[in-house]
């Protein structure tokens, strides 16, 4: 693996041994010598709060320099190409480049401009593999084998990376998916990536899993639903629509009270804080698959 | 009508090569006037009737970074092409008769090839009030176009097929219902769905192309429709013409060869508007190719700077150029596995848009202005960035290896590329 730019780009192996890895990483709470001396550059051309804290904490825990910039502030800002900024940034010789950019395949380009391994930490409504990965990771923390497990994924599925990553996750590892949602946020023909769609909540029943995706305000006035009340109302996760025994997910941030009631999500069912920690340690897993492998050349005095 | 391009003395030559019916013949031009056609010694070159493009962004004015009159008709005739036709979506917009008679004026300098320009439909290609049609006529305006944009309003478009009867120029249409299209990246289908990109249906086009052709029947008036992707476009046209509208069709290279598959990789050269869509869609285009109910090919060669293209996916803008690889890449994908025969290729690049946009018909006969194209069909190439001509190397075949090369052409009597 040289890179992680999709989840296609993983076999099932790979993602079995990086929630391993995950797994022994979660268990140790000193800082690891793995990546001394070698530079992780967190690029956010795109607002985050806990993907870019997670990588940052990660890249440390692993003793990596780290260097993370935000679009606002730097020489994007001043109309710099992402090409410039990436071949400047170079000069620096990171390890590792994680990349979030509001366009899907912003990261190809990262990876093909750069020597760094690249992560795509999301790329516009394309992919998010490091979410998918730790949804992975607290499911089966949560549940056991993965294979054979039903997972529910509701809402806008049309506009989501972390849906359309976590789709393919579940599909690489044997998991079952029903996309639950109003039709005009369910992406024309997605059953052929392998999973059912339904636009009833009731669809929810059968699912080990009802993973909850963010609903945006600013879908509701291109139309896609007629009222945020009114998706809340028919696809809103409330106490009475989760079975007892099934597990609530959420990749943040939520919108309580709309795709998600807020008694649901600080309940005994949610995994909602559990997933932020397993971002830490699926991270950092990531960050030693791609880099270890490949050791810094020694400087031989 | 009005095509123009830079003065210089006609030529006499000898041309030599098999025609489309299959003689062998040297071909004798005088003073730019085929003055002979003899009998000539097998060759396996062939001489046809050089081709004719309805459907050139040539950038000038405005984005001479990207493109001159100068170097798109360069590239024009290293193509092949006798004769092109400029879209007014510059800047400034073709859309008045200043603007227009300062290109005509440049052309006459600069233009390599017979270049023709369209003026807008629309002032400011905004869609809502139609440009003063009569006097750009008169200026040379070859047809109308608010291309790069639909003519989103039905009542516009109306009056602009009623004013036809005024003017003698057709319309050529860019058929995309903007509410349906929205910020569409790519054909919705597998693809999008996949990538995430945003989904551009294919009913967007063949909405439009419907509503376009009932009006055009209401009116009883002639139009073009530009750049057809989507097979239900050509069932629409097809039902349409047997109803007898007078409508014509072109289709690109890049749709007649490459499906939405091809944007897996996410390369901005294969990012225009229309999108590729599905194989049914291409399969639909090339039979309408083939039955003649799309008459004609068109590059719709769209230059852009690399920097540009160099954005990601979602930011950089959607257009290819086409001009120097039309022929080779319809004849190493099409004419080659026999999907399509060289004479009809020949027809559809050359005789097919000069009738579907009121052009002279280049034609290879004794007492016609010499229009002619010498073809290699033996020849292998790779295309390559710094081979172009153009301006601009967004082109959809960088790194491709090609069949068939244009040896010689010779437009409006002179030889521009050789």
């Amino acid at each position: 693996m040289r890179h992680l730019l999709s989840i296609a780009d993983l076999t099932r192996d790979e993602v079995e041994r990086i929630l391993d890895s995950a797994r022994s990483l979660a268990t140790v709470d000193e800082r690891l010598p793995t990546l001394r001396g070698r530079l992780v550059l967190n690029l956010f051309f795109e607002s985050s709060t806990r993907t870019s804290s997670s990588f940052e904490l990660a890249a440390k825990r692993l003793s990596a320099d780290v260097m993370s910039l935000k679009a606002a502030g730097s020489s994007v800002d001043k109309g710099e190409s992402l090409e410039d900024t990436i071949l400047t940034l170079s000069q620096y010789d990171p390890a590792a480049i994680v990349v979030r950019h509001a366009q899907a395949g912003a990261p190809q380009l990262v990876a093909r401009w750069s020597d760094a391994a690249v992560v795509n930490a999301g790329d516009g409504k394309h992919q998010h593999p490091t979410q998918a990965l730790l949804d992975l990771f607290t499911m089966r923390e949560a549940l056991g084998p993965l294979e054979g497990l039903h997972v529910s994924i509701v809402g806008d599925v049309l506009h989501s990376r972390v849906a359309r990553s976590l789709l393919q996750a579940l599909a690489l590892v044997g998991a079952r998916t029903t996309l639950v949602g109003p039709p005009t946020l369910l992406p024309r023909g997605v059953e052929a990536l392998g999973c059912e769609t339904a636009t009833e909540i009731e669809a929810i029943g059968d699912a080990d899993v009802v993973y909850v995706l963010r609903m945006q305000r600013e879908r509701m006035e291109s139309a896609y639903v007629p009222s945020l009340r009114e998706y809340a109302a028919r696809w809103g996760i409330t106490p009475e629509r989760v079975r007892p025994g099934q597990l609530v997910m959420h990749p943040g941030p939520m919108n309580r009270g709309v795709e998600l009631d807020g008694r649901v999500a600080d309940g005994p069912q949610s995994l909602v804080l559990a997933q932020v920690r397993a971002g830490l340690f699926v991270r950092m897993a990531v960050l030693r698959e791609l880099l270890a492998a490949r050791p810094a050349l020694e400087v031989v005095a | 009508m009005t095509l123009v391009c830079r003065n210089g003395r006609s030529d006499s030559l000898v041309l030599e090569g098999r025609l489309a019916g299959g003689e062998c013949v040297a071909v004798t031009v005088t003073d730019g006037v085929v003055s002979g056609i003899e009998p000539a010694a097998a060759t396996t070159r062939v001489l046809a009737p050089a081709f004719v493009d309805p459907h050139v962004h040539l950038r000038s004015p405005g984005r001479e970074d990207e493109e001159t009159i100068a170097s798109g008709t360069a590239a024009a005739a290293a193509g092949g092409y006798c004769a092109i036709l400029a879209m007014p979506n510059t800047d400034p917009i073709v859309d008045s008769a200043s603007v227009l008679g300062s290109l005509v004026a440049a052309a006459r300098h600069d233009a390599l090839v017979p270049t023709g320009f369209m003026a807008a439909i629309s002032k400011g290609l905004d869609g809502g009030e139609l440009t003063e049609m009569a006097e750009l006529a008169d200026a040379g305006a070859v047809a109308f176009t608010d291309d790069g944009r639909p003519v989103a309003s039905a009542g516009l478009l109306r009056r602009a097929l009623q004013y036809g009867a005024v003017t003698g120029r057709k319309l050529a249409l860019h058929c995309e219902e903007p509410t349906l299209a929205r910020d569409g990246q790519v054909h919705e289908g597998p693809v999008s769905t996949e990538l995430g990109l945003a989904p551009y249906p294919s009913v967007a086009e063949s909405a439009m192309v419907e509503r376009d052709l009932s009006l055009a029947a209401y009116e009883g008036r002639p139009l073009h429709l530009m750049h057809l992707s989507a097979a239900e476009s050509v069932e629409a046209l097809e039902a349409a013409q047997a109803r007898g509208v007078a409508a014509t069709a072109e289709v690109t290279p890049h749709h007649l060869v490459l499906t939405d598959e091809a944007v897996r990789g996410l390369d901005s050269n294969v990012k225009m508007n229309p999108p590729l869509r599905a194989e049914a869609d291409r399969a639909a285009l090339l039979s309408g190719l083939r039955s003649g109910a799309i008459a004609a090919v068109a590059t719709d060669h769209a230059p852009h700077s690399r920097e540009e293209k160099a954005e990601p996916f979602e930011a950089a803008p959607f257009g290819v150029t086409g001009l120097e690889t039309a022929f080779a890449a319809l004849y190493t994908h099409l004419v080659g596995p026999g999907l399509l025969p060289l004479q009809t290729l020949l027809e559809r690049m050359s005789a097919g848009p000069a009738r579907a946009l009121g052009l002279p018909v280049p034609a290879v006969e004794v007492g016609a202005r010499a229009n002619l194209v010498l073809l290699d069909l033996e020849a292998e190439w790779t295309v390559d960035e710094s081979g172009f001509r153009s301006r601009s190397a967004n082109s959809w075949l960088l790194g491709e290896r090609l069949r068939g090369r244009v040896l010689a052409t010779v437009a409006d009597g002179r030889v521009v590329h050789a």
